[in-house]
C-alpha cells in the first residue's frame, strides 16, 4: 500500500513536472535539436527512439534537461494529493495567511497614501521626452540627484518584526507561567523546528564542516585547495546543477563562483533571457512607478554608503527597477503566502514592494556578474526561491518564523544564561538578530564571508544556516554581552561583524552544541 | 596595534626619534614601546623626515651607524617623473643589449613619456604619428594632482607654453629646479585611454614597497594597499573634467561633489577578490606578476644611480593603473606617500604599514636578517629573486618557485609578529 502510495505521488509529480516545463523555451529548444537531428546519418528510422536520445544525451541537452527538472522540483511546495484549495497549498495555517493578508493590506495603504500625500500616482506613462532621457542615461541613473527628501521606504524590518512577535496560533494555550521550559524568546508560536545545531543542516556535523579540511597540516591544506579547484573546474565543465549544488557544500573558489551558481539556480543568460530582461527595460523606460522613488532611495541610504558596494549603484538601479516590474515573479505567488496586491497590479506593478534594505539581496551578486541581463536572471532566481522567504509571514521552516524561532530556541538550549541575561536587561536577542536574518547578512558581513555563507545557503538549499548563523555569533561575542547592562550596549557589542570568518564560526559553534 | 606583548622588560630599548610630519606616523611613533621624541636640536637615532628637511640638511649631518633616516639622498632619481623615465629608458636599452628585446619589453609597463621642454621635438613627431590620441601634462616635482591637464590637440600646449614662460619668474625655485630654464619641467606621457573600469568608474592602485638597501637591492612588497576611485564615470568626452580623470585622493577632496563619508577606497584585498570573481584565478596571478615586475624593474633601473647609505631606508608608494586589458602600468613612484587617513579604515591600515616599516628596520635589533616576512612586509628582492619555497634538497630538482609576495592577499601581521618575536626557551639573541 505505502509503495502504490509513493507510486501515485511520483507519478503525480512527473505530471506536474511536464506541465510546467512543456510550455518552456527549453522544451521548443529540445523539440527544434530533435528535429534537426534527424538529417543525422548516425540516426536510423529502426532505432529512430534510441538515437535521438543518445543524441541528446552526448550534445549535453540531456543535461540541460536534468537542470531544468532539478530547478522545477526545488521550487516547487511538496505535492499534496489530497484535494487541497489553492490557499491550503501555499500556506497550509490559516492564522499565518491572515496574518500575511492584513500586513499586505497595511503595506499597500502605507504607499496609497504615500502616493496620495505626494500626489504622485502609483503607476505612469512617461511623456516621450522623459522616455529618451531615461533611455539616454541608463548606465548612469546614480549621477541623478532627484528630491527623494519626501518618500519614506514604506516599512524597515523592525516594523515586520513586530507584526512577528504579535503574532498567535488561536488553538494554543498561552495561560503557562513562564519557566525554564517555556519559551524566552519573543516569538510565541507552537511552530516546529529543528532546533538541534547539528540537526539544522540535516547531516552529520563532521561531514558538514567538511572533515577533509579538518585535522590537516598546513602542507596538506594547500593541496586540498588545489584539488577542490580542479573538481570545481571539472564540475563547472560538465554543467549538471546537482553536482555544483554537491561541491558547493564545501565553498566555492572564487574564480568558479559566478558560474557556479548561476549553474545551481539554473540561471541562463542565453537568448532569451536577455530579450525578458531588454523588455523589462523597455518598460522601465515606458512607465514611471511611485516604487521606482523607494528603490532610488533604499539604494542610496544602504549600498550607496557601504564601503564594497557603493561603486555598484548603477547596476542596482537597473536591475531593481526591471525586477518591479517583472510578471514572471508572479507566479512565485503560487508557492508563497503572499498575494500580489490586486491594486497595485493595476496600477502597473507587479508585486512586490521593496523595504529599507532591500537592495541589499542584489549588492553581493554585482560582485560576480557583470552583465545586467545576467545579474537579474541570477537575482530573480535567488529571490524566487529563498529572499521572497526573509519577508513574508509563513510556517515554511525556511520562512523568517521558523528562522526566529530557531534562533531563539538555539540560543536558549545551548546559552541559556547569556539569554536569560540579556532578557533581564531589556536586551531581547531576536531584536538584534532580526536584521541580520531578513537580509541574510548582507551589508553586514565583509564581502568575501557573505559570499562563503551564500554557499552554502545555494548548497543545503535551505536559510536554516542564518539561524545558526546568528546563535553562533552571540556564542563568540558572549563574554562581552554578559557584562553588559542596556540593549544599547548589547547592539554595539554587535555592531560590527566586518571581521568574523563565518564557517570557522558555526563550526565552533556546531561542535560546541554537539558535544 | 598598541600591544607590548613582544617586548620583556629588560628588552624595550630607549630610541629618540625625531619627527617632521603632523599625521598618521606621529602617532605609531609615539605608542612605540620605548621611543621618545626629542625636541629641536637633540640627538636622534631614528628620524621620520620630510623631504625638504633631507635637502637641507642631509649633506651636512653625521650620523652615527645605528642611526637610521627615511629617505635616500637622491630618492628623486625614482621619483621625479622625467627622472624616473631618464633611469627607465636607459636601463631598458642596456637590457635591449645584455638581454635581448624580449627581457627589455619586459620594461614597457610605462606610457610613452617625454620630458619637455628638452625632448619636445621628439615628443611633437610621436604626436604627429599617434594622431588623435590622448596625453597628459605633468610637472615633475609636484604632488596631489596640482598642475595637472589633458589635451589632445598640440595648440592646447603651445598656449600654455607662453603663458608658463612668462609667469614662472618667482624665487620658489628648488635645488633640482635651478638648473632648468625658464619653463618648470613637464613631462608629456601617452595617457591611458581604455583604463580598466569597475561599474564605469576609473580606479588606481596604491602600493607600498619599502626599501631598505640598494646595493645590494634589499626590497619588501606590502599585502595591504588599496584602490582609489574616481568619484564620476569615466567618459574620454570630458577631458576637462581633471575630476574624473586624476583618482588622487587630494584632487578628489577638492571636487564639488566630493562626500568624504564616501567610500571612494578599496583595499587591495577587496579588489583582487573582484578580479578572481570576474576573471579567473590564474588572470589574476598573471596580472600580480607583472605588478611585482614593475616593482623590481624600476628600482633596478635606479640601482646604479641611487647613493647607497645603510642608514638609510624609504618607503615608496607606487601608484599602478591597470587597461582594460589588465596589463599594469606604471604612473608614478611616490617617496612621501600620504600618510594622512581619509576614514577609519585607512587610518588603521596605514598603522600597519608604518608599524610594520620600523619593524623592518629593527632599530630594536630583533630581528636575525634572514627573514623573509615581517608582519605584512613579504621580503620580494633580495640580491636575486626572494621565493616562497625554501631551498633544500627536495625543490632542487623542482622548476616551479613562486615569487614571495602576497600583495592583495589575507595579511595575518598579529599572528606572524607574534610567533617572530616570541623569544625561543633557552636561546638568548646576541
Amino acid at each position: 500500500m505505502i509503495d502504490g502510495g509513493t507510486e501515485r505521488e511520483l507519478s503525480a509529480t512527473i505530471a506536474q513536472l511536464v506541465q510546467r516545463l512543456k510550455g518552456s523555451h527549453l522544451h521548443s529548444q529540445l523539440e527544434r535539436r530533435a528535429k534537426d537531428c534527424l538529417h543525422q546519418p548516425e540516426i536510423k528510422l529502426e532505432s529512430l527512439k534510441e538515437d535521438v536520445r543518445h543524441f541528446l544525451r552526448v550534445s549535453g541537452w540531456e543535461k540541460k534537461l536534468h537542470n531544468a527538472v532539478y530547478r522545477e522540483m526545488h521550487v516547487q511546495p511538496p505535492l499534496s494529493l489530497l484535494p487541497t484549495p489553492p490557499e491550503h497549498r501555499k500556506e497550509p495555517l490559516l492564522y499565518m495567511r491572515s496574518a500575511q493578508a492584513s500586513w499586505e493590506r497595511r503595506v499597500l495603504k502605507s504607499l496609497s497614501s504615500m502616493s496620495s500625500e505626494l500626489g504622485v500616482p502609483l503607476a505612469r506613462k512617461r511623456p516621450a521626452a522623459e522616455q529618451k532621457e531615461l533611455a539616454n542615461k541608463w548606465n548612469e541613473m546614480s549621477t541623478d540627484e532627484p528630491d527623494l527628501s519626501q518618500f519614506r521606504p514604506v516599512y524597515a524590518p523592525k516594523d515586520f518584526l513586530e507584526v512577528l512577535i504579535g503574532l498567535r496560533n488561536p488553538n494554543h494555550d498561552h495561560s503557562e507561567q513562564v519557566s525554564t521550559r517555556s519559551h524566552w524568546g519573543l516569538i510565541q508560536l507552537p511552530l516546529s523546528v529543528r532546533d538541534c545545531g547539528s540537526d539544522v543542516l540535516g547531516l552529520n556535523v563532521r561531514s558538514y564542516c567538511g572533515s577533509d579540511v579538518l585535522g590537516l597540516n598546513v602542507r596538506s591544506y594547500y593541496v586540498f585547495e588545489s584539488q577542490h579547484v580542479e573538481v570545481g573546474k571539472k564540475v563547472v565543465l560538465d554543467q549538471d546543477s546537482a553536482a555544483a549544488q554537491q561541491y558547493s557544500r564545501q565553498g566555492c573558489p572564487m574564480g568558479l563562483r559566478a558560474d557556479l551558481w548561476a549553474l545551481i539556480l539554473n540561471a541562463t543568460n542565453q537568448a532569451q533571457d536577455m530579450m525578458h530582461y531588454e523588455q523589462l527595460k523597455a518598460g522601465v523606460i515606458q512607465h514611471d512607478m511611485l516604487v521606482d522613488n523607494l528603490i532610488y532611495k533604499d539604494v542610496k541610504l544602504t549600498a550607496s554608503n557601504d564601503d564594497y558596494y557603493f561603486v555598484f549603484e548603477d547596476f542596482l538601479y537597473q536591475v531593481l527597477m526591471c525586477f518591479s516590474r517583472d510578471t514572471a515573479i508572479l507566479e512565485h505567488f503560487m508557492y508563497n503566502s503572499a498575494s500580489p496586491p490586486r491594486s497595485f497590479i493595476q496600477g502597473g506593478g507587479r508585486g512586490v514592494i521593496p523595504f529599507h534594505g532591500f537592495s541589499m539581496y542584489v549588492a553581493p551578486l554585482c560582485f560576480l556578474y557583470n552583465s545586467p541581463s545576467e545579474l537579474y536572471s541570477v537575482f530573480r532566481e535567488m529571490y524566487v526561491r529563498y529572499f521572497f522567504r526573509l519577508h513574508s509571514v509563513s510556517s515554511s521552516p525556511s520562512g523568517i518564523v521558523s528562522l526566529c524561532l530557531q534562533f531563539e530556541r538555539l540560543l536558549q538550549a545551548h546559552l541559556p544564561q547569556l539569554f536569560y541575561h540579556l532578557r533581564q536587561i531589556g536586551a531581547q536577542p531576536l531584536r538584534i538578530a532580526f536584521r541580520w536574518m531578513v537580509r541574510a547578512f548582507s551589508g553586514y558581513l565583509s564581502t568575501d564571508q557573505l559570499l562563503l555563507l551564500w554557499d552554502r545557503l545555494l548548497a543545503y538549499d535551505s536559510l536554516e544556516i542564518l539561524a545558526v548563523l546568528a546563535a553562533a555569533v552571540f556564542a563568540f561575542r558572549s563574554d562581552n554581552l554578559m557584562e553588559v547592562t542596556s540593549l544599547a550596549s548589547a547592539e554595539a557589542v554587535l555592531a560590527d561583524l566586518s571581521t568574523l570568518k563565518v564557517m570557522p564560526l558555526i563550526q565552533i559553534f556546531l561542535f560546541a552544541s554537539a558535544a | 596595534m598598541r600591544d607590548v606583548w613582544f617586548l620583556s622588560r629588560e628588552e624595550r630599548p630607549c630610541v629618540n626619534y625625531k619627527c617632521g610630519l603632523l599625521n598618521t606616523i606621529q602617532d605609531v611613533l609615539r605608542q612605540r614601546p620605548g621611543w621618545t621624541e626629542v625636541k629641536e636640536e637633540g640627538e636622534w637615532d631614528f628620524n621620520w623626515c620630510d623631504v625638504a628637511w633631507l635637502r637641507e640638511n642631509f649633506d651636512n649631518t653625521y650620523m652615527e651607524e645605528h642611526v637610521r633616516i627615511c629617505h635616500f639622498r637622491n630618492h628623486y632619481e625614482l621619483t621625479r617623473k622625467n627622472f624616473m623615465v631618464k633611469n627607465l629608458k636607459r636601463y631598458r636599452k642596456h637590457l635591449e643589449r645584455e638581454a635581448g628585446r624580449s627581457e627589455a619589453a619586459r620594461c614597457d609597463f610605462f606610457p610613452q613619456t617625454f620630458e619637455l621642454p628638452g625632448e619636445y621635438h621628439l615628443f611633437v613627431e610621436e604626436f604627429k604619428r599617434s594622431a588623435g590620441s590622448t596625453w597628459i601634462m605633468k610637472p615633475v616635482a609636484r604632488s596631489q594632482g596640482k598642475g595637472i591637464f589633458l589635451f589632445r590637440k598640440l595648440k592646447d600646449i603651445t598656449d600654455w607654453k607662453k603663458v608658463r614662460h612668462v609667469c614662472l619668474q618667482d624665487g620658489t625655485r628648488s635645488e633640482e629646479q635651478k638648473n632648468d630654464v625658464h619653463v618648470e619641467s613637464y613631462v608629456a606621457q601617452r595617457y591611458i585611454e581604455n583604463p580598466y573600469l569597475i561599474s564605469g568608474r576609473k580606479f588606481d592602485l596604491r602600493v607600498y614597497v619599502m626599501v631598505t638597501s640598494y646595493i645590494p637591492l634589499k626590497a619588501w612588497l606590502y599585502r595591504d594597499g588599496f584602490a582609489r576611485f574616481s568619484n564620476t564615470r569615466f567618459s574620454l568626452s570630458s577631458i576637462d573634467d581633471q575630476y574624473v580623470h586624476l583618482t588622487n585622493v587630494a584632487v578628489q577632496k577638492t571636487a564639488p561633489d566630493y562626500d568624504p563619508e564616501k567610500g571612494c577606497k578599496w583595499q587591495i584585498q577587496q579588489l583582487r577578490r573582484y578580479l578572481t570573481a570576474k576573471h579567473s584565478r590564474e588572470t589574476v596571478e598573471t596580472l600580480f606578476k607583472e605588478i611585482d615586475n614593475i616593482f623590481i624593474r624600476s628600482l633596478l633601473s635606479v640601482q646604479k644611480v641611487i647613493i647607497n647609505d645603510k642608514h638609510c631606508f624609504e618607503l615608496y608608494g607606487y601608484d599602478i593603473l591597470l587597461d582594460d586589458c589588465l596589463k599594469p602600468w606604471l604612473i608614478e613612484v611616490n617617496a612621501s606617500p600620504s600618510l594622512t587617513a581619509s576614514s577609519q579604515e585607512d587610518y588603521e591600515m596605514k598603522c600597519r604599514v608604518l608599524e610594520d616599516t620600523l619593524h623592518v628596520v629593527d632599530m630594536e635589533a630583533r630581528l636575525t636578517g634572514r627573514e623573509k616576512r615581517v608582519g605584512g612586509y613579504d621580503l620580494m628582492w633580495n640580491d636575486g629573486p626572494v621565493f616562497r619555497e625554501d631551498a633544500g634538497p627536495e625543490t632542487l630538482s623542482s622548476s616551479c618557485f613562486t615569487a614571495n609576495t602576497h600583495l592583495g592577499c589575507v595579511n595575518d601581521r598579529k599572528r606572524q609578529l607574534r610567533q617572530m618575536f616570541k623569544p625561543l626557551p633557552g636561546h638568548k639573541r646576541i
